[in-house]
């Protein structure tokens, strides 16, 4: 026998397919997603003391009869990791929000600023290793004794950390409206206070949000640290010497192989994905509430 | 053109404002009247605003703008002096409410003393409270004059934002359509309000509605497809009009 539907009904079972297929889509979008938090959670969170954050890193070993394993834990890599992003963030805060004010503030229609805007977005395109070589590149050529250290590491991760900065102060500059400067031009309040005291601190919360966007994103960069800023077991020493972070530890840890070390690389996993997803989570909330004091939110 | 016998504060001398290669504003000639209040009017697109954003020389901050002609103040073109000079003795209220929305009403209001100079607290107190009182702001806002300005209403923001403007001291007042955003019982404050103002301060109100400028004016110019069609006295502009053109528009026949 054969099927026989009509017009209406098959148009109805053909946009319940398609409904069911995108929705398919969904679930393979955000699987991902939760079972690497999931993953990270069940075996990273098996791990987490206070120790952890605290104690050094162990000891390579593997459990046999007879042995006992230190755990350890990842405090150098902690303290390492905020150091060299907070010097990353030094050079990169500055440059970043410089110019996005200028582009925002003084660009105005001129072509300068859409190049500007657009060679950030080239920057962000540019793969960390890319970067990294640059960097090596660079400081080879002025101080070869320094080219493996935490500077030249944190100087890769200023690059990668510019471009994010840049385009998210941007972006909170412009949800300023225009009202708001015209009022205070109009009261005699000359163009730099206008940008800086009435503009950029309106922006703030937003410019702050891409500050911490880029931190979440350079707290996790480990190929510019595989390149200039590897080797270490110990934390900061020095911005002449190289140092550990989480990011670095958690390959160096994964590939070694050894029971304590896997276990080290999921803990840092973990520390590092709740510190990255808090930040972007925080930094959307406090973006969305600053567009709606300024009367633009959603 | 001699109007009355007030001496003239602002003379407006072949003004054209520009947008790219387009005149928003052409020819314009008006002498302005010390501490009297003057209106602009017209229809929508006629100008009106380019024009008064020409007199404290914000219309060249937008981008591809351009101005030629005179504004004298006093006798000095103002185009011939630093700008942030001329908004200080120029002070302007616009279209729609601006306060700064971080900022408490305290902080609105003495914004322009705190950003152009190192005033002490008394200093500020003082221009605060006279400014509130200036703007018919102080009775509703004394006890909260911490709170943010975003916390009060349309007409109460209006009236901070004039209250703002007058903290700085200046000599004129140039007010953008300032009730268009309002009620009809806050725009009636702010008409009251103009009617005292003008005894310290030589006002320039641009408004659509012709009865405000009836009401609140001493001397009306109307504006047509960028043009000054007839400038006079308010009395003389709407019931004796010279020109066809302001006859039509007084009457309702457009516009």
């Amino acid at each position: 026998m054969k099927l026989k539907f009509d017009r209406y009904t098959r148009r109805k079972l053909f946009s319940r397919g398609m409904t069911v297929l995108t929705g398919a889509t969904v679930v393979i979008v955000l699987l991902p997603l939760f079972s690497i938090i999931y993953e990270t959670v069940v075996l990273g969170g098996g791990v987490l003391s206070v120790g952890f954050f605290t104690q050094n890193i162990p000891q390579p070993c593997s459990p046999h009869p007879g042995v006992v394993c230190q755990a350890g834990g990842i405090g150098p890599a902690i303290q390492g990791t905020f150091i060299i992003v907070a010097l990353a963030a030094l050079y990169s805060v500055p440059v970043g929000v410089g110019a996005a004010i200028f582009a925002v503030e003084y660009g105005g229609e001129r072509a300068l600023a859409r190049v500007i805007s657009m060679a950030a977005d080239i920057l962000s395109g540019v793969p960390s290793i890319v970067a990294g070589m640059f960097v090596y590149a660079l400081i080879y050529y002025y101080e070869p004794a320094v080219v493996f250290s935490t500077f030249s590491g944190s100087l890769a991760l200023g690059v990668i950390m510019l471009p994010i900065v840049m385009r998210t102060s941007e972006e909170a500059l412009r949800t300023i409206p225009n009202s708001v400067r015209e009022a205070a031009l109009a009261l005699g309040i000359s163009r730099w206070k206008t940008s800086i005291r009435i503009v950029l601190i309106g922006a703030l919360p937003g410019v702050l949000t891409g500050v911490m966007l880029a931190i979440a994103r350079a707290a996790g960069e480990a190929a510019p640290m595989l390149l200039l800023n590897n080797g270490a077991l110990h934390g900061f020493t020095g911005i002449n010497y190289v140092s550990q972070n989480m990011a670095l530890l958690i390959y160096t840890s994964a590939v070694a192989g050894y029971q304590n070390d896997v276990n080290l690389a999921w803990g840092a996993a973990l520390i590092l994905i709740v510190l990255v997803l808090g930040m972007s989570i925080l930094s959307r909330i406090v973006l969305n509430r600053t567009a709606r004091r300024w009367g633009q939110g959603t | 053109m001699a109007m009355t016998s007030a001496p003239v504060k602002m003379d407006i001398q072949h003004l054209t404002a520009f947008y790219g290669s387009n005149k928003a504003v052409q020819d314009i000639n008006i002498a302005v009247p010390e501490k009297e209040v003057t209106a602009i009017i017209g229809p929508s697109g006629c100008g009106k605003s380019t024009l008064i954003r020409c007199l404290n020389r914000l219309h060249e901050t937008a981008p591809k703008t351009r101005v030629e002609g005179a504004v004298l103040l006093d006798g000095e073109d103002i185009y011939s002096i630093d700008p942030t000079w001329v908004r200080r003795r120029v002070g302007m209220v616009f279209q729609k409410p601006n306060p700064f929305a971080t900022m408490s009403i305290y902080n609105n209001v003495s914004a322009p003393l705190r950003f152009n100079g190192r005033p002490s607290r008394e200093e500020l107190d003082q221009a605060v409270l006279r400014a509130l009182k200036g703007a018919a702001l102080w009775d509703e806002v004394r006890d909260r004059l911490d709170s943010p300005a975003t916390s009060l209403s349309g007409g109460q923001q209006q009236r901070l934002c004039i209250a703002r403007a007058l903290a700085a001291n200046p000599e004129v007042l140039l007010m953008d359509e300032p009730c268009s955003a309002l009620d009809p019982i806050a725009t009636a404050k702010i008409e009251d309000l103009i009617a005292q103002l003008k005894q310290d301060y030589t006002v320039i109100i641009v408004t659509h509605n012709m009865q405000q400028a009836a009401r609140v004016s001493d001397n009306t110019a109307f504006l047509y497809l960028g043009k000054l069609v007839e400038y006079g006295p308010t009395e003389d502009l709407f019931e004796r009009p010279k020109e066809k053109l302001t006859e039509s528009y007084i009457t309702g026949r457009f516009g």
